[in-house]
């Protein structure tokens, strides 16, 4: 059982503070993942755990035991590196079989080990080279194998796949899934890519400059974003965000006069309150021309992207896109959509904190069916 | 494309050479021309010309015992202050990289020894470990003449040695410690990771990939203690006792110089050249070429 708690953790160099207080719980065997943009803490947060970093305040617990004044070896984590580091002066063989050798270890046991992981992850052709002499694919894999070798009871992901090509990435990070399916390890992903976190993840953990945003699965994070960041982070092609102030119960104006529609029983608000208006590029709706409540939209340019077609347009000033099925007819010159009253999401736009449904959160499922 | 500058206006060029080839020629190449003649050449004694003698110097020198007693000792010296001025800057290095308390102000000062002359080191050793006088004279208020490098060969050499490595520590430093800031930190970390100690991640990681700097400060300690170590040797033990610190770089001096043996001296100093550009050959050969991993 290896749960790991985070409470209250706080980091500052010097006078800096990067994070500020954490809380977080990951669960035995679970597959958690850190995603936020670049600068917001992610590694420091997972180098933290490794004991790879000192917790400036707060405490942290792996497997209910608190591991603040631990070294790294004796926390029971494994960890990827981004750049995999490698040690450049020993073999594929050596490599992955060097913390079995720290240990003491015998000869015998250790290459048996050796070569029942270099199976595992498909290298036993190459356990006599040196890391120079690998792909950047068969470097991650030596990464991985190391890693694993230790049988850890977390296993900690730095960006592992971002040096990779993107084909490569997405067959990495399958094997990545597979393996914790097999292992069952509690695992820390970090990563600044959205779509690597949607497919690994069992539970998303959204940062931004040293605070968590949003914890929840990816579909829950995706349909039900808890603050402006996560909606405008989360999804590509990205929420649209569109700028506008509480006019009535149902109804909201953007600066140059443009009414949207609003479901009164959806959100609580109040008239004159700034918001900022979400709907994700797939929830807009094309309908016929001088349809009711249609807007007529300028096509500005299309990028066609295989299954689909991204229209980009202008609505009330902002730029505004739409997907489209490639199957679906032209746009051509003018557009008429309409924005689906329960798609839309709604942001205060001081606090940035998604505004609430009245009653109770219509469920997941729900959101995702619409 | 022609991608070296050139210049139209040769004179120009040519002037603004000219101190560069003149100091080289003056400082260099003459006085290297010098030995050359005088080591083939021998005056006669009452005066004249010199006379062509062919090998016969070097024939000399090589049958000479003192002289194979100096090589014996520039050997045994050149290997214990390189091995003692290696490992305590690998050592130091080491502790600075760690980042221990204080590791600015040392990281600082361990290069300061490389910037005093080696006569003036010598002076400062021959202070410190003079037998009446020094920090070893406590030990000789217990143990009379158990330090006294003005009567003991050995002591003498470990006081020429201590002095020397003192210094090139310092030039070592600064080279280990360079290399083992380029050791990319995500190592040492995977290492840690991987339960390695810190005594382990030094012997495992962090020495084996400073190999290729190990081998270059090596063949430049060998190749500084054979040929800088003139000013020690001459302010600490003036080659004594009994010839037990007599460095050939230090016998080409007290044969030319003290000796007036011109032509001996000039013959020793071709030897040593040779041997130097026998390193430095060595140097050039394996180090431009050394084990690049990454
Ligand atoms: N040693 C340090 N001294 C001072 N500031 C640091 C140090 N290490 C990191 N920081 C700062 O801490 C913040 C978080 O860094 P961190 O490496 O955790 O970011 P990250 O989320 O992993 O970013 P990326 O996606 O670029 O890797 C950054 O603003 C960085 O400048
Ligand atoms: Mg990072």
């Amino acid at each position: 059982m290896a749960e790991i708690a985070i409470r209250n953790v706080e980091k500052t160099y010097g006078k800096t503070a990067v994070l500020h207080g954490i809380t977080l719980d990951i669960a035995d065997g679970e597959f958690l993942v850190i995603l936020g943009p670049s600068g917001c803490g992610k590694s420091t947060l997972l180098r933290m755990i490794a004991g790879l970093e000192a917790i400036t305040r707060g405490e942290i617990a792996i497997a209910g035991r608190v591991v603040n004044a631990l070294e790294p070896r004796e926390r029971g984590c494994a960890m990827v590196f981004q750049n995999y580091a490698l040690y450049p002066h020993m073999t594929v063989a050596e490599n992955i079989g060097y913390a079995l050798k720290v240990a003491g270890l015998p000869k015998a046991e250790r290459e048996r080990r050796v070569a029942e992981i270099a199976r595992i992850v498909g290298l036993e052709a190459f356990l006599a080279r040196r890391p120079s002499e690998l792909s950047g694919g068969q470097r991650q894999r030596v990464a991985m194998g190391r890693a694993m070798i230790r049988e850890p009871k977390v296993f900690l992901f730095d960006e592992p796949l971002s040096n990779l090509d993107a084909k490569l990435r997405v067959q990495m990070r399958l094997e990545i899934r597979r393996l914790h399916q097999r292992l069952q390890a509690t695992s820390v992903f970090v990563t600044h890519d959205q779509i690597e976190a949607m497919s690994l993840a069992d539970r998303i953990v959204v940062m931004n400059q040293g605070r968590i945003e949003q914890a929840g699965p990816p579909r829950l994070l995706y349909t039900e974003p808890a603050t402006r960041f996560v909606a405008s982070f989360l999804g590509a092609p990205a929420m649209n965000l569109l700028p506008a102030t509480i006019v009535a119960k149902d109804r909201a104006r953007m600066a140059d006069g443009t009414e949207i529609a609003l479901d009164p029983g959806r959100f609580v608000v109040e008239i004159g309150q700034a918001v900022e208006i979400g709907i994700r590029p797939e929830d807009v709706l094309i309908v016929w021309p001088g349809s009711e409540g249609a807007h007529a939209l300028e096509v500005e340019f299309t990028e066609d992207m295989g299954s689909s077609r991204l229209i980009h347009t202008r609505l009330g000033g902002m730029g505004f896109t739409v997907l489209q099925a490639a199957a679906q007819i032209e746009a051509e010159g003018t557009l008429a959509i309409n924005l689906p009253e329960d798609a839309l999401h709604l942001f205060d736009a001081a606090t940035g904190l998604r505004l609430r449904r009245t009653g109770a959160t219509v469920g997941v499922l729900a959101s995702a069916a619409a | 494309m022609d991608r070296r500058a050139s210049f139209d206006n040769l004179w120009l060029a040519g002037a603004l050479v000219a101190p560069q080839i003149l100091l080289v020629v003056v400082f260099f190449y003459w006085p290297t021309l010098q030995a050359l003649y005088w080591a083939f050449s021998t005056q006669p004694p009452f005066g004249g010309t010199n006379q062509w003698v062919g090998w016969q110097n070097f024939q000399q020198i090589f049958t000479d015992a003192v002289y194979w007693n100096s090589v014996r000792v520039s050997i045994i010296f050149a290997t214990l202050s390189t091995a003692l001025s290696i490992s305590m800057a690998l050592l130091l290095a080491l502790m600075i990289d760690r980042q221990l308390a204080g590791h600015k102000a040392y990281r600082f000062v361990y290069f300061w020894p490389y910037a005093i002359a080696a006569p003036a080191v010598g002076l400062a050793f021959r202070f410190i470990f003079a037998p009446d006088a020094g920090f070893v004279s406590a030990i000789n208020q217990l143990a009379p003449n158990l330090w006294n490098p003005a009567l003991k060969g050995w002591d003498a050499m470990i006081l020429i040695v201590i002095a020397n490595s003192w210094k090139m520590m310092a030039y070592n430093f600064i080279f280990f410690l360079a290399a083992l800031q380029s050791i990319p930190r995500g190592l040492i970390e995977a290492a840690a990771m991987d339960g390695s100690g810190v005594l382990r991640r030094a012997r495992d990681i962090q020495i084996p990939l400073l190999a290729p700097t190990l081998f270059f400060l090596l063949v430049i300690n060998i190749t500084e203690s054979f040929v800088d170590s003139f000013g020690i040797v001459d302010i600490t033990t003036g080659g004594g006792p009994a010839r037990a610190t007599d460095l050939m770089v230090f016998k080409i001096y007290s044969d030319g110089f003290k000796g007036l043996d011109y032509s001996m001296a000039a013959a020793q100093s071709i030897v040593l050249m040779l041997l130097v550009i026998g390193l430095t050959f060595v140097q050039f050969r394996y180090v431009e070429k050394r084990v690049h991993y990454a």
